[in-house]
């Protein structure tokens, strides 16, 4: 591509305008990229500068306390865990089989517009009405309480939709002359569907798990409409159980006057982004490995 | 990839055999597995049934009890004080003015940025920049809240002493930072939809870069990059940590930017956190918040959808 068009060779007073525009142009725009950039940067840098001080085994394996020198984010940590696991357990299936009947199943007509449609539309829901939705439907009428189940169902329910777009997106780039082939050979749809397409499609629907997942670790307004309460002084042991989880115990750190808590917070921050960092890079990790195999 | 495909063919060689000699049971695992997919499918369908029954349930409760006029023009916001007032404007707007003062910051950020990495950036530095921005765009929105308090927060009342310690433009410039990378992405993909061949048209006529972005290249793509604007305001309305944490607690019909504000968000997070008994005016009052949330964001994403497809280009 050229850097400027032929006219922009004459050196005309009007050439030289349109030049200089150009160039001030560009760099607005190179501004404008380094403002995202530079947010990253003292964000991280915010967050670091406070909260590095905090992470020893101390802070890992001690329970929430008044007192911020004994303050730990055990409760929450294992929260999480629990949290990402059952919410995994739960949304995988439910996307994967959806992704999987739209794509291969699904015949053109109402019901799968509907359906489409409508999962377009779940994904740009508010995160807090999911929360509404699991204190009405899991925690009240299911009476399942404050507990971890409650938690997991609700974030899956906000995980589905995106999910199950990146799912079929993942199932749509399986080749269709694969599928011809197998059905050239006398498989039967589930054949195709179980020992082609699904691990064919397998990286990519991985990777959009992981990026999803990594959405509801980070989630707090929906956990506080389900009731999940910062100050809990043990870990969860089966899915009745109460929990919190790591964004819960920060926001709880925050909303304190004291700077010692602050500084908790910032630590709890630093472990909530190393987790995510490394879901993220693991997502980015298939997804490279993936594209490089690629037929 | 290749290693998992063997494996799995080897597998497939027998079982097509198989569902030859016993095609009838065959056939009733087929369509048995058939439905079991379109359950999962229905799930999602489900899930805005429940949400739709939900809201709708209590929101009436809700009306029955308080006039739908008083609730869309009262101009006071106090369900948990004695003289209770049941007017969601307060609310509303604190809600409207994060979500415009996010988007003054993020959109022309956002489609400058867009056209920097599709129209300026070589492969190399996109290749650097995306990833940074897509790890902004993955951040908790607690914190964001964080970053807030003790960053923005202390930077604007260092210039502005005046200012509140909670207040809305902090939230309003944290959620611009927060809908930033959406804004970009977004229109980076519209942008870059456009055909090759229109760019070298506009500059085989001799445009300059600048020219050729902001006259051919925005103009082609302008379904997908107001569509992704629309979609960063309706999820700066929805925003709810960072908002809570950063603009307070106080319903106040105000236009100023450096005052305490609560957004329908944050009244919603207030509510849940305190002791609200069920079947109480009070806990119904989440349900009618949450509605008038739930509508609007809808509406704005049915709009976005909307924009992008009667406004779409279409080439070739």
């Amino acid at each position: 591509m050229s850097r400027l068009g032929p006219l922009g060779t004459t050196p005309t007073p009007r050439n030289l305008r349109r030049r200089v525009l150009g160039a001030a142009f560009a760099g607005v725009g190179a501004a404008a990229t380094l403002v995202g950039v530079l947010a990253l940067v003292v964000l991280l840098a915010d967050v670091v500068r406070d909260g590095v001080g905090q992470l020893d085994l101390d802070f890992l394996a001690n329970f929430a306390s008044r007192i911020p020198g004994r303050a730990g984010i055990r409760a929450p940590l294992f929260g999480t865990l629990w949290i990402m696991a059952l919410t995994a357990a739960i949304s995988i299936p439910l996307s994967v089989g959806a992704a999987l009947y739209l794509e291969e199943y699904a015949p053109r007509n109402w019901v799968t517009r509907v359906i489409q449609v409508n999962i377009a539309n779940l994904a740009g829901v508010p995160s807090i009405v999911y929360g509404i939705l699991g204190l009405a439907v899991f925690v009240r009428w299911m009476s399942l309480d404050r507990s971890v189940l409650a938690g997991a169902l609700t974030l899956s329910m906000l995980v589905l939709p995106v999910i199950i777009l990146a799912a079929q997106e993942a199932i749509r780039a399986v080749p269709g002359s694969i599928r011809n082939a197998a059905y050239g050979l006398g498989a039967t749809r589930w054949q195709v569907v179980r020992h082609h397409v699904l691990p064919m499609a397998a990286p990519g629907i991985l990777t959009g798990t992981i990026l999803a997942l990594s959405r509801a670790v980070g989630e707090t307004a929906p956990l506080i409409m389900v009731g999940a309460v910062a100050f809990i002084a043990f870990t969860p042991t089966g899915l009745g159980d109460p929990f919190t989880v790591l964004p819960l115990q920060v926001y709880d750190w925050i909303r304190r006057p004291q700077e010692e808590f602050r500084l908790l917070a910032a630590g709890a921050i630093l472990v909530l982004l190393a987790i995510l960092m490394t879901m993220n890079a693991t997502a980015i990790l298939l997804r490279n490995r993936f594209q490089r195999n690629r037929p | 990839m290749n290693d998992a495909n063997p494996g799995a063919a080897a597998d497939g060689t027998a079982s097509p055999g198989l569902s030859l000699t016993s095609s009838g049971s065959g056939g009733l695992q087929e369509r048995l597995i058939g439905w079991v997919l379109f359950a999962a499918a229905a799930t999602s369908v489900a899930v805005t049934v429940g949400i739709v029954a939900v809201l709708l349930g209590e929101t009436v409760g809700f009306f029955r009890e308080v006039p739908i006029w008083d609730f869309l023009t009262d101009t006071r916001w106090t369900p948990l004080f004695s003289e209770k007032h049941f007017g969601i404007l307060p609310l509303a707007m604190g809600s409207v003015m994060v979500a415009v003062g996010a988007g003054v910051i993020a959109l022309p950020l956002g489609l400058m940025t867009a056209i920097f990495l599709s129209e300026y950036a070589g492969d190399t530095l996109r290749g650097i920049l995306k990833p940074i921005l897509e790890v902004l765009a993955g951040i908790p929105t607690v914190v964001y809240g964080y970053f807030a308090l003790t960053f923005i927060t202390p930077a604007i009342r260092s210039v502005l002493p005046e200012t509140d310690v909670f207040n809305a433009a902090s939230a309003a410039i944290v959620v611009g930072l927060m809908i930033l990378p959406m804004v970009s992405s977004l229109s980076e993909d519209a942008l870059r939809a456009v055909p090759q061949s229109l760019r070298e048209a506009a500059y085989g006529l001799g445009g300059t870069r600048m020219e050729v972005s902001l006259r051919v290249v925005v103009p082609a793509a302008l379904s997908g990059v107001l569509a992704s604007f629309i979609l960063a305001l309706s999820r700066g309305i929805g925003e709810t940590m960072a908002v809570t944490i950063a603009a307070g607690n106080l319903p106040n019909m105000t236009l100023n930017p450096l005052e305490s504000i609560q957004t329908m968000t944050a009244y919603i997070v207030q509510v849940s956190l305190g002791d609200t008994p069920q079947g109480t005016l009070a806990y119904r009052t989440l349900f009618a918040v949450s509605s008038a949330l739930f509508v609007v964001t809808l509406a704005m994403n049915v709009l976005s959808q909307w924009v992008l497809a009667r406004f779409r280009e279409v080439y070739e």
